[in-house]
């Protein structure tokens, strides 16, 4: 019945909605940030342990839709272990999946997260799925303050 | 119900026949926006193909008949509402420049530090942010009556709020976020016994029933065209006409001026006090051709066919597992607001409009109310005159099957 929408809805991101990775608070957090989507509601608080400049430990909290959980969710697995530039670079790639009107990006760098660029189809969806990100740019600028997709 | 004929209705609205996603559109987000029938298109379409000036300024030809459709569809307003004189229709850009207006207007002259103005927790944005403004400006008190997990008003806590430093109660006549209708009549009783204003908020219940500002004796009336099957970019204050002489201008400009000298200005006569630069001349048009179309099916009618709609939505919606209605007062409009158990509304949305549905997804500009009810957003399917039972099936069936989907 919703085969027009298989390319936005994988099989993968019904998985991480259902299941959210690293779906916890971090106690002993290094950096604390919010992320707020004021126009569908999307909320989330991203949790990093920084180590040097490697990220040990992603976690997140709150609640948003499937693309918007399954993202963030996708996120926290593939940050784990790199260094902050490494995350920046992958937060470059993302950003240009999700929004370029090429198809530019790295797709081997980019790993497990492309089951998330038929979001690119949907305007009115590119910021669930950024949202992750966009908050994650603010936790490694050390921008203490939440963070707004608006 | 005599005459009404939604498949002959359905004719008039050349939208309806438009595919989405290659499937036969469903139009549930009405009380964001309804759309326009072929009389009302055919209005602004003839005026700038044959009567187009600008509106009380030439002598000429297309000046005057530009001006007598412009002020007969002011007549056509304020017999639809009965107020008791043209004077009383201002025409506004909407209904939240309406209430802006009163805030700055009749507000800024008559509400004071430590006055308190009274709404409820059932508000549009429109209707908390331009009071909030208010209060800021000049160290009034906002209070808001609370509402009950059905989604009402509760009564006595209104009541108890009233009191001698209460100088307004501005009220939505019908919820866009939960479709409670008020118990306005109670209301303004209540309030006039303190000789209190009222102002209604009726930009979601005007297409659904009859309103007589007369009967309810509201102090003003606000609502926006676009929701009323008119044109975008035109709406609605009444105002009984003692209020209305009294109050300062809110803009200042063309037209709401009498005499303007570098020294002073003396300013127009009702409506046009309120009417600085040349209005939405098509749009008032419109909107008179809009309310032409209703009167001929009778709100009367409309309303009982809506009433029909929302009892069928119902019985579907809470047959099914996982759903939950959001709002779900005794008196209700033609709305229905749901969550599903572990469903984002924005994913409903985006399922839904792969199968030709449009509905609304979101926070309904009415966030304290998402807030009340702990949830962020809910996803809100709202009826119109031209909707069918066959597309609520078709809507019940795209929640049943997303739900399996999702699992």
């Amino acid at each position: 019945m919703f085969d027009d929408l298989r390319d936005l809805y994988q099989e993968v991101i019904f998985d991480h909605n259902r299941n959210p990775r690293n779906f916890r608070v971090m106690e002993n957090a290094d950096r604390k940030v919010e992320g707020f989507n004021p126009l569908c509601g999307d909320r989330l608080t991203l949790f990093l342990k920084i180590n040097g400049d490697v990220i040990e430990e992603a976690s997140f909290q709150g609640s948003g839709c499937a693309i918007s959980t399954a993202s963030v969710s996708l996120m926290t697995e593939i940050i784990k272990g790199k260094t902050e530039a490494e995350a920046e670079e992958l937060f470059k790639q993302f950003h240009e999946m999700t929004t370029g009107k090429d198809e530019h990006f790295n797709l081997e760098a980019i790993g497990k997260l492309a089951v998330l660029a038929g979001v690119r189809e949907y305007p009115a969806r590119v910021k669930c799925a950024t949202l992750a990100w966009h908050t994650l740019d603010a936790a490694l600028k050390n921008e203490q303050q939440s963070i707004s997709t608006e | 119900m005599t005459g009404f004929d939604v498949n002959k209705i359905r004719q008039d609205f050349p939208i309806l026949a438009e595919k989405i996603r290659n499937k036969p559109l469903v139009y549930l987000d009405n009380a964001a926006t309804c759309h326009k029938p072929q009389t009302v298109i055919d209005s602004i379409v003839h005026l700038y193909s044959h009567d187009y000036a600008n509106v009380h300024r030439g002598v000429h030809t297309l000046s005057v008949r530009s001006t007598d459709l412009f002020e007969s569809a002011r007549t056509k307003v304020k017999n639809f509402i009965n107020a008791s004189s043209d004077k009383e229709i201002i025409f506004v850009k909407g209904a939240t420049e309406a209430i802006n207006l009163v805030a700055q207007t009749y507000g800024k002259a008559n509400i004071h530090s430590g006055d308190e103005i009274i709404i409820t927790a059932m508000e549009h944005h429109s209707n908390i942010v331009p009071w909030q403004m208010l209060c800021e400006q000049t160290g009034a008190i906002l209070k808001v009556a609370p509402i009950n997990l059905q989604g009402e008003l509760i009564y006595e806590e209104f009541e108890k709020l009233l009191n001698d430093k209460t100088k307004l109660v501005s009220v939505v006549h019908m919820s866009n976020a939960l479709g409670t209708i008020n118990p306005v009549k109670q209301i303004i009783a209540a309030a006039h016994a303190r000789n209190i204003p009222v102002l209604l908020d009726g930009a979601q219940a005007i297409p659904h029933m009859s309103v007589d500002v007369q009967d309810l004796d509201c102090d003003f009336y606000v609502f926006s065209g676009h929701k009323l099957y008119g044109p975008t970019g035109v709406g609605v204050l009444y105002g009984k006409q003692t209020l209305l002489e009294a109050m300062p201008p809110y803009q200042g400009g063309g037209d709401m001026i009498r005499k303007v000298t570098f020294e002073e200005t003396e300013y127009n006569t009702l409506p046009y006090k309120f009417e600085a630069g040349t209005p939405d001349i098509a749009g008032v048009i419109g909107l008179g051709a809009a309310i032409d179309y209703l009167n001929a099916i009778g709100m009367d009618n409309i309303a009982a066919y809506e009433a029909e709609l929302l009892a069928y939505a119902t019985e579907k919606a809470l047959a099914i597992k996982g759903l939950r209605i959001i709002g779900e007062a005794e008196h209700k409009g033609a709305i229905l607001s749901f969550v599903l158990d572990k469903i984002h509304p924005h994913d409903i949305g985006t399922m839904l409009d792969s199968l030709g549905i449009a509905i609304r997804a979101g926070h309904h500009c009415a966030m304290p109310v998402m807030d009340f009810y702990e949830v962020p957003a809910t996803a809100r399917a709202s009826f119109a005159m031209y909707n069918t039972k066959a597309e609520i099936d078709v809507l019940m069936n795209g929640i049943t099957s997303l739900i399996e989907v999702f699992g």
